[in-house]
Order: C-alpha cells, then structure tokens, then sequence
C-alpha cells in the first residue's frame, strides 16, 4: 500500500511539471500584458515594471527561475496587487473557498443520498422518478441561473437571508452552498441509486428480509453501507471540483475566494497569480484523485488483490 | 452509515447556525452608529497613490490623505486643504502655498512642506512605476527629471521655503493646476513610515496595509480584505476633525453590479458605484429619490482607424457620425439620462463649450457616403467594430448597428473582446472601429484635447494635423488669458471634429442609489465626493423597493 | 461484456441485443419522453431559417422590450428582438456546441482508448498517463483560460471543450477493451489470422459502443452547460451569434423587469438538459448488459 501510494507521489511530479509549462506557456501567448491600461502606459513605466517582475528577461531564463521558486514553496509576486505574494492571496482565499465546497457538499450528499435511496426504492415507478428529477434540476439549472433567483426569493421577497457577503451577516453563507451544491446533488442522487440498485439485489439483503427484519432496518442498516460505496468514491474528486469550479457561485455572492482571485487573475494577466492557481488547483486535484484511488482500495478488497497481482 | 449519520446531523447543524435569520440591515446599524457602507466598483488593487490608477483607489485615497487643496463638491471650485491660502505669481507660473499649523498626520506628527515636496520627489522616481506621473509634468523640469534627462532634482520647480511654505514654480501657466493638487499624485506621504518598510521607490512594500498606513486625511485605515471590504475610520489627529461627522467608512468591492443593485435594496449599502441599465426606468418610475444621476466629465465615443482604407475618406467618417441618432440611443438604450455628444469635449468643462461638429442628418450622410463612392452603401466592405466585453456597449454597438444599415445601407460586424485584448487590438491599430472611453483628469478641456496630438500615447487612430499640435502643444499653453486659451482649445476642437477620427455618442452620466439618510452629498461633474462633509440621519428609516 | 455470445456470433443474435435495449427503452416513459423532446428541439434547431417567425437581427427600438403578445408569443427583447426567434437561432448553437464538442470526445476518447486498452504494456501506460496529465488540470480553469488566450472562436470552442470531456471516455473504453481482449472471440480472430485494425474496428469498437452511446448523452447536457458558464463569465459565443447560455446570462440580468428574457431560454435550455439527463439514464440501464439480469 504504501509502496503504491509513493509511486503515485512520484508519477504526480511530471504531470505536474506538464501542467506548469503548458500553462505557463499559455499565459505568455495571451494577447494583452499585465500592464496595458485604457490611458497609455509611458514606455519608462513599462520598462520599470518589467524590469521589475522579470519580464524584461529571455522567456526560458523567467521559466527556470519561475520554477526555482516553485521549488521553495514561492508563487511569486502578484502583478495586480503589488506587494502581496500569490502565497498570500492563496492563503487568503482557500479557507473561503474550502468552507464553501464543504457546505455546499453537504447540501449535495443531504439531497443526493435521500433522492437517490428513494429513487432505488421502487425503480421506474413515480416514486423514482419524481426524487430524481427534483434531483436534477440542480445540473439543469445552471449556478448563474439558480443563484440571482434564489437571492430574489429568500433575498429581496422574503428577506430571510442576506443577498451578498460572506461571514458578514448572519446566513450569508445559507445562498451560495445551495447554489453551489446543488449542481452535485444529481450526480450523487444517480450514484446513490445505481449503488444502492445493485446492493438490493443482493443475497445478504435476501437473507436480511428472510429474516424478517422490517424493510426500514433493511435499507438503512443494511443496504446503505454497500450502496454508498460509489458515492464515497465520488466524495474526493467532487470536492476538488467543487473548489475549482466555485468562481460563478463567488461572482454572485461577491464571496473573496479562491475562483474570483482566479477569474479576476485571467482577465488581469496576473502571470503569477494564474500559475500559481492553476498548480495549487491540479496539486489538489492529483492529491484527491490519488486519496479516492486510496480510498476505493481500502474499502473494496479485490481492487486490492488486482493492486498487489498487478505489481 | 456513521458517516452519513454525521454529515445529515453537521448539514442540519450548519444550515441552523448558518440561518439564524437576518439581523439589523448594514444601513440601519450604520445610520446609528455613523458608518456609512459604499459600493465602490472592482476591488483596489493597492493604496499607494504613486501605484494606482483607478477610481476605486481614488475614493478610498481621498479619505485617507489630503493635498495642499481641496474642492468644494458644489462648485469644484479649490477650497482650502492642508494649505490655508496661497499666492500666485502675475505670470502664472509660481505658486506659494502656506501650509496650516496645525495639520497633524494619522500618528500625530506635523504635516510640513517637505513632505510634499518628498511625495512629488518619489511621485517622480522612474524605478516606482507611477503610471500618473505625467500629472506632475505641469512642474517645470519634472518632466526631463523623470524621463531622466536631468539628475538633479534641485532644478525641478518645487522650492520648500520653509517648514509651513512651499513654492511650486511651472513649465507653462497652466490655469488648472489648483485642481490637480486634489489628484492623488499630489498627496503627501509620511516618509518616515515609507522608509520604514524598504526603499522608496519600491512597489508594493508593506507600508500600505492597515496598522502601518500614515495619512493625513479625515480618516485612517483599520481593514482591508481583498475582494471583501476596505475600513477607514475617523482619524483623530485630523485638523478639521471636529467636523467630520462620520465614524467610519466601509468600502466593498461590487464588480457584480447587478448584486451590488440588491446589496443597496436590501439596506446592505448607502450607495452604489453604479446603477444597472435595467433597473434605472425602475427606479425612475417608482422611487426617484434614491436614484441620482449627474453629467460626468467623460465622453463616450468610437475611435476609428484612420489607415484601414476605406475609412481613411473624412467623408466616410462624417456620415458615419452623422447617421447615428444619438437621442434614440440615449433614451432607448442607456437610459441613464446621458447626453447626446455633438462635441468631444462635454459641453461647459469650465466653462469652454466647443462648437458642434456635426448634427443628427441622415440625408447629409447618405450624400457624403455616394460622394465618396458608396451611393447606398455599395461596395462598402464590411467593417468590423471592436468593443471590450460588457452588456453596455453590446447594446450600443447592436443598435448602431442597425442605424449604420438601415440609413447607410452598409454592413458592419460586431467583434467583442477580452478588455486586455481588447486593449492590445486598440493599441496595435488592428481593428476598423473601436468602442473608447474617456474620463477628464481635471476640469479642463486640455485632458480631452492634447491626447489627439500626432503620435499621441492616447490618439491609437493614426490621426495627425500639424496645425492641431501646433495649437495644443505651442499656441495655447502661451495664452495670456483663459478666453484667448478657450478660442485656440475650440480652434482645434474644431479640427478634430471636421477630421472625424472618432464618433462622440454621449456624454457619461454618473448614476448611483443613494438611501434617504445620506446627508450633504452634493452632484458635480467629476462625481468627486468630499466625505468630511457627508454625514447619516440618525432617524431614518427608509422604505426601501423590495 | 459478460456475455461472450453476445455481438459476434452472427447478426441476428448482434440485433438482438440492440432490440432488447430498444425494448426496454420503450418501457422507460422518462427515457421515452426525453428522446422525444430531443428530436423535437433537433427538428426546429435545423428547420430554423425557414419557419422562424422573425428576421435574426430585426429591431424594434421604439417597441423595446414587451412581454408575451400575439405578435411576439415569446416577447421581445430590449431591442424590439423577438425572442422566440433568437430562441430558436440559440438552440442552433447550444445544439451544436452539445453535439460537435462531444463528436470530438467521442473521436479522439474511443480511439485513444481502444489503442491504449488494446495494446497494453508500455503504450498502455505512456497514454494513460497523458490522460491523468490532462485530468489534472482544473479544466474549468483551463477552458477559461484558453478562451481567454485565443479569444472567443466556436470553433476553439468545440475544440477546447471537446479536449476536455475526452478524458472519461478514453478512460471507459480502455476499461472495456482490456476486459474484451482477453475473451475467447479475440483471441480466436486473432488466430484467424485477423489483421489488428480490422479486429479493432470490427470487434472491439462495436462491442464498447453500449456504455460509450450512454457516457455521450450525459456528456452533452455537461457540454451545453458549460457553454452556458463560459458565457456568463463573457467568455462564450460571440455576439450577434446567440446560444441559450447568452441569452440566459443575458436575461438574468433583467429578471425582475423583464423576466421572459430569462423564463423562456432558460425553460428551453433546462428542458433539453432534463430530457438529455433522462435519455442518458434510460439508456444506461437499457445497455448495461448487467441490467439484463433482472
């Protein structure tokens, strides 16, 4: 096990070198430099400027050192806010981010789990479709949608919660993780029900009603422990998408986290700030793909014996 | 099963702490305790006022620091600010200022003449990068100092006299220099503090941030979250303080402006940086008191590229501007009472008016376009017109658009993009028509004029008079009177406008939501708010539109 | 495939299976309803330029934007555009965008992974790991910044995404593969004498095309959306082109104003999510040969 989680931390390290270069690469074609503005730029201030983020240097010279500060740890200076490292800005906004995709998750496996168990239930009868549909309206509507409408309803109609913010007033966080959320509910809800589908066909879930246990003990003592297994699976991959594709939900809810810096970054040509991100984003990435592997040979045995045959 | 026990017990945990239903609104709590909440567009990107470049920055500068001159918000006329009076010299070009006593920056120590002239001297340092350097070239020599062609930065005119008088000695009368000392590049800074966290001409040091930032303004900074909010509260050692009548001041970054819209309606802002297009008849209809709108020195208009071929014909340009119905636009489109531009400086900037270029003819600019060789928009190729991504300008490109068609008969294809790219086409001369803006630096018709000079960093159309250069760069700096400069300014006004290389459309209306209990905001052209003068009715309540 | 006998032996048993999945197509009323509803909107998408009831770009400004009438059943927009018409124009992109990005997954993800799936060993391994690579990239991340790059180009577009969603069908197929190869049938039209492209193209491609035609009708509702996002950030279609994404993105802006600027597309674009979303699960469990258990 431990033999098969090093080899993956050391195959991540050329993905990784990859994903830098074709990003930094990308960023450098990107017409448009970080400095343009409106109101021309005189030619000494641009000078200035490069000369003071390295541009003024060969592009394979500024990749090398890009890379020498990767190494200890350092994103480098941000070109849109002078004097805050990208360290900083990452910093600053993971946590927001983080807290987002780990309420917005919550929403997702709540709604998921219940329509999904429901759904399997009784298949292809009304009591399946009507949980799943609901289910899916989440990836039907799309965030940008689902957002401002739920702001005009809870926000501006009813006035229960705020329209904006984060941490400021009292359930401004209630909006954003729903709207976020639920776009993940579906696939959960799908998961849920094919898992749970196939584990209720199963012989122990026979024996299990042979007993005569009651089908509520069945389903939730029994059946669920196998049937998430999928989900579970999911959890990993769907986090770090929840981080990585949270910048619609912060654009409508103004929340300063991680996916707004990055936006913003892009249209700004924050050199920095764009690499920095996207490395931060695959690391985690290739680190939850490499924990739901983990994961998903821990809880199921003959994933492990293939693993071992296959060494 | 646990796990799922734990996630549906910690969902209905969070989801109750999270809704524990809304509390007093920001306005309300802020009406009582005096702290106005703002909406202030994109998020800073530094307070450093030899860094920035935005109005965002501008408004949370004028809070923090304050030149030798302030400007009455009513008449924009200068008013007294660290400097109590001053003299100007019969040639107008020596200032002396006598700077007040009792001027006190936010740590208690004195605000003396040397600070400025340390400000203007960094203001000036090549290495910082100001980008608003140029403001300070009405100073004789800071010009050649900064592109360093002079070292010695005794021959620029700045002259401390002593500890409370400075004296400022220019490269030409420059009548409006009273008002550039409002402009963030003329702000004192605390040297001490500045050198205290690295060089002075280092960009980004940490001096800016709240616990370190000196000013000298009617307020000090205590918060800034990116992305989040910026906080200033009153500053004590403030030499008017006793007339500041807000505690604090929260500026949020609303790039959304459809949120920011909601963030005012639901009592989370005093005032919005804006207003979305949708909502202005809204508010017009229903609660016209909250919505303010005011003539911004600013001029809406299309660049044209005057080497792309068949646009190099004046008479192509004229009917292109002349086929425009400006008044349709402004009543159907913008709908934010702009006005229609015939001119491209707005229409009594200090009183100069320039003559109209042109007029709303379509019959004209059906003759001017056969004239040329296009009767009926034959053979007209088709012309791509570039704007920067942004629902406003999509809006008004579709509808001229369709006004270019339907009166021309000719055809041209709408192209956003990206603004950094956007820039770059512009700046390159790779594109036929190009969507522009342009927001006056000061109250001057020479902001609006001297960008179209041959050559000009601003001009991008390739367009070049010598008698329009010879007009702005030698004859009119020379004027002896401001009427003699007004004549020269229209003289190449007029040039610009016979020539064509840019379409005005409207003149730019300043547009925000104001709750009732903001007191003694007063509507100028520069939307120039002066916040030791604002004060919160303690009492309101106000019924906002839900 | 656990059924060995399953496409090889001869046509008829191969049919058979296509009608059993047909037939339990037929009995899934959701399923049923979605493929309905697909070819419906595919129907209008392409009759467009004939039986819309407005000119594309026609403006009304002095009407400007009105809600539902007799003349505009759908309402105008700001301009006097009647939105039925540029509703209708839209699906011809969004229908589009969905199908060709995900022509290009379907090619470039079923080659790959047929060839890395087949051929096993050292390639096996040097293409999958291109396909972690790319999985690594935050591709939303890397889609915006693509669009930023090389501005906003439909065909990029198409490229850009279909790049992307390749992936979890490479993925798939391999899977597939593999398992398929190791089956009596291959390893007996290996014996035959079988020349490798023609046991690729007709043994192992047809048998992975069940969970391969499902991965695609869920990929396109995720195609469409995505076009949407990327036209909320401004990074989508480019104007006077519309899809339902832009319109949409449009209409949000207006919602309490004029709300069947948003109502309207955002009903159509939902809607053919939904019966895609159903269509896609419908065929699932008619394909998956395990669901033939039951």
């Amino acid at each position: 096990m431990l033999r098969f989680i090093l080899s993956r931390l050391l195959q991540a390290i050329p993905v990784l070198l990859v994903v830098i270069t074709v990003t930094f690469l990308l960023v450098r074609c990107a017409p448009g430099g970080p400095f343009s503005a409106e109101k021309a730029v005189p030619p000494e201030v641009v000078r200035a400027l490069e000369a003071q983020y390295r541009l003024d240097q060969p592009i394979w010279q500024q990749y090398l050192s890009y890379l020498g500060d990767l190494a200890q740890g350092e994103f480098g200076p941000s070109f849109r806010y002078p004097g805050r490292s990208v360290n900083e800005l990452i910093a600053g906004g993971l946590p927001i981010t983080a807290e987002l995709a780990f309420y917005a998750m919550l929403v997702a496996i709540l709604i998921g789990v219940c329509a999904g168990v429901i759904a399997a239930l009784r298949p292809n009868t009304p009591q399946d479709y009507l949980p799943m549909s609901a289910a899916m309206l989440g990836i039907c509507m799309p965030s940008f949608l689902m957002g401002p409408l739920l702001v005009l309803v809870f926000g501006i109609w009813l006035e229960w919660l705020p329209v904006s913010g984060w941490g400021e007033l009292a359930g401004d966080k209630v909006l954003p993780a729903i709207t976020l959320g639920t776009g993940y509910a579906a696939y959960i809800a799908r998961l849920s029900r094919g898992g749970m589908l196939e584990v209720m066909s199963q012989d122990y879930i026979r024996t299990a009603r042979a007993k005569g246990l009651p089908e509520r003990v069945v389903v939730l003592k029994h059946a669920l422990r196998g049937g998430l297994i999928p989900v579970v699976a999911f959890l990993g991959p769907a986090f770090a998408g929840l981080l990585s594709g949270s910048f619609v939900v912060e654009t409508i809810f103004q929340i300063p986290g991680l996916g707004r810096f990055y936006v913003q970054a892009a249209f700004n040509r924050d050199y920095t700030m764009i690499l920095g991100t996207t490395v931060f984003f695959a690391t985690l990435i290739v680190l939850f793909n490499l924990l739901a592997d983990i994961i998903a040979v821990w809880i199921n045995p003959k994933m492990r014996h293939q693993l071992s045959r296959s060494r | 099963m646990p796990l799922l026990k734990m996630a549906s017990v910690s969902l209905l945990l969070s989801l109750l702490l999270m809704a524990c239903g809304q509390g007093e609104s920001n306005t309300a709590s802020g009406n009582r305790l005096g702290i106005l909440h703002l909406g202030n567009g994109t998020d800073p990107q530094e307070l450093d006022p030899h860094i920035v470049t935005g109005v965002p920055e501008h408004n949370i500068l004028t809070a923090l620091l304050e030149g030798l001159v302030l400007k009455d918000p009513s008449t924009l006329e200068p008013v007294p600010g660290v400097a109590t009076h001053w003299d100007i010299s019969a040639d107008g070009k020596y200032y002396t200022f006598y700077l007040r006593d009792d001027a006190r920056w936010s740590n208690g120590d004195p605000v003396t003449a040397q600070d400025f002239a340390w400000s203007w001297w960094r203001a000036l340092q090549p290495a910082l990068g100001n980008q608003y350097a140029y403001m300070l070239f009405a100073i004789k020599n800071a010009e050649a100092y900064f592109r360093q062609e002079l070292s010695d930065f005794s021959a620029v005119g700045i002259n401390v006299v002593d500890d409370h008088t400075l004296e400022v000695g220019l490269a030409n009368p420059t009548p409006y220099f009273l008002q550039l000392l409002d402009h963030y590049s003329y702000f004192p800074l605390h040297r001490a503090t500045i050198e205290k966290f690295g060089p002075p001409d280092q960009r980004g040091s940490l001096w800016t941030r709240p616990g370190n930032f000196v000013g000298n303004g009617p307020f000090s900074l205590t918060e800034w979250q990116l992305f989040k909010r910026v906080i200033v509260e009153k500053n004590p050692h403030y030499w008017d303080a006793e007339n500041v009548s807000l505690n604090a001041i929260h500026f949020y970054p609303t790039e959304n402006i459809t949120t920011e819209e909601r963030m005012f309606r639901s009592g989370q802002l005093h005032r919005t940086a804006t207003v979305p297009i949708d909502k202005l008849a809204v508010y017009r209809r229903e609660n016209p008191e909250l919505l303010h709108t005011y003539p911004y020195l600013g001029n809406y208009f299309y660049r044209i590229n005057t080497e792309v071929p068949h646009l190099s014909d004046k008479r192509v340009r004229r009917a292109l501007a002349m086929s425009i119905d400006r008044d349709a636009i402004v009543q159907q489109v913008t709908k934010g009472d702009e006005l229609p531009a015939y001119t491209f400086t707005p229409p009594d900037t200090l009183g100069y008016t320039a003559p109209n270029g042109f007029t709303y003819d379509p019959d004209r600019a059906r003759a001017l376009m056969a004239e040329a060789g296009y009767p009926g928009g034959d053979g007209f190729p088709v012309t791509e017109l570039l704007f920067n991504t942004s629902e406003g300008h999509h809006k008004i490109a579709v509808a001229i658009q369709q006004m270019w068609y339907k009166e021309l008969g000719i055809k041209v294809s709408l192209h956003n993009q990206d603004w950094k790219v956007f820039l770059n086409s512009v700046d390159s001369g790779n594109y036929g028509i190009a969507r522009a803006g342009w927001i006056g630096d000061y109250v001057d018709p020479n902001t609006f004029l001297d960008m179209w000079i041959t050559d000009g960093g601003n001009n991008r159309t390739g367009w070049s008079s010598a008698r329009f250069d010879q007009l702005i760069l030698e004859e009119a700096p020379r004027a002896e009177t401001r009427e003699q400069r007004y004549r020269l300014m229209r003289e190449a006004e007029a040039l610009l406008l016979e020539d064509m290389p840019i379409i005005p459309i409207h003149i730019y209306t300043s547009k925000s939501l104001v709750n009732p209990a903001v007191k003694g905001l007063e509507p100028n052209i520069l939307d120039y708010t002066l916040y030791k003068s604002l004060s919160l009715d303690k009492k309101s309540a106000a019924e906002l539109p839900h | 495939m656990e059924n060995p006998h399953s496409a090889t032996l001869t046509q008829e048993q191969g049919s058979s299976l296509w009608r059993d999945g047909w037939i339990r197509l037929c009995k899934n009323h959701m399923a049923l309803f979605g493929l309905g509803v697909m070819v419906f909107f595919c129907v209008i998408a392409l009759l467009t330029p004939w039986i819309a009831p407005y000119g594309y770009e026609q403006q009304d400004l002095q009407l400007g934007a009105s809600p539902p009438s007799a003349a505009h059943w759908l309402g105008t927009d700001i301009f006097g555009r009647d939105m039925l018409t540029r509703i209708m124009y839209g699906s011809r992109v969004s229908l589009l965008v969905g199908f060709v990005a995900t022509g290009v997954a379907l090619v470039i993800g079923v080659l790959w992974g047929t060839v890395a799936g087949y051929a096993g060993g050292r390639v096996d391994a040097v293409m999958m790991r291109l396909v972690d690579i790319l999985y690594a990239l935050p591709f939303m991340i890397f889609i915006v910044l693509l669009m930023v790059v090389f501005g906003r180009n439909i065909l990029l577009l198409f490229l850009a995404i279909g790049a992307v969603e390749w992936l979890t069908m490479a993925r798939i197929v391999r899977g597939q593969v593999q398992n398929l190869r190791h089956q009596e049938f291959i390893e007996a039209a290996f014996s035959m004498g079988l020349s490798r492209w023609i046991i690729i193209r007709r043994h192992l491609i047809p048998n992975t095309l069940g969970p391969v035609i499902v991965y695609t009708t869920l990929t396109i509702p995720n195609v469409m959306l995505l076009e949407a996002f990327l036209s909320f950030l401004g990074l989508g279609i480019q104007p006077p082109q519309s899809s339902w994404g832009l319109l949409i993105s449009h209409g949000v802006e207006s919602m309490e104003e004029y709300p069947w600027l948003l109502v309207f597309p955002g009903l159509a674009l939902s809607i053919t999510l939904f019966a895609l979303n159903f269509l896609g699960d419908g065929l699932r469990d008619a394909l998956d040969p395990r669901a033939s258990k039951d």
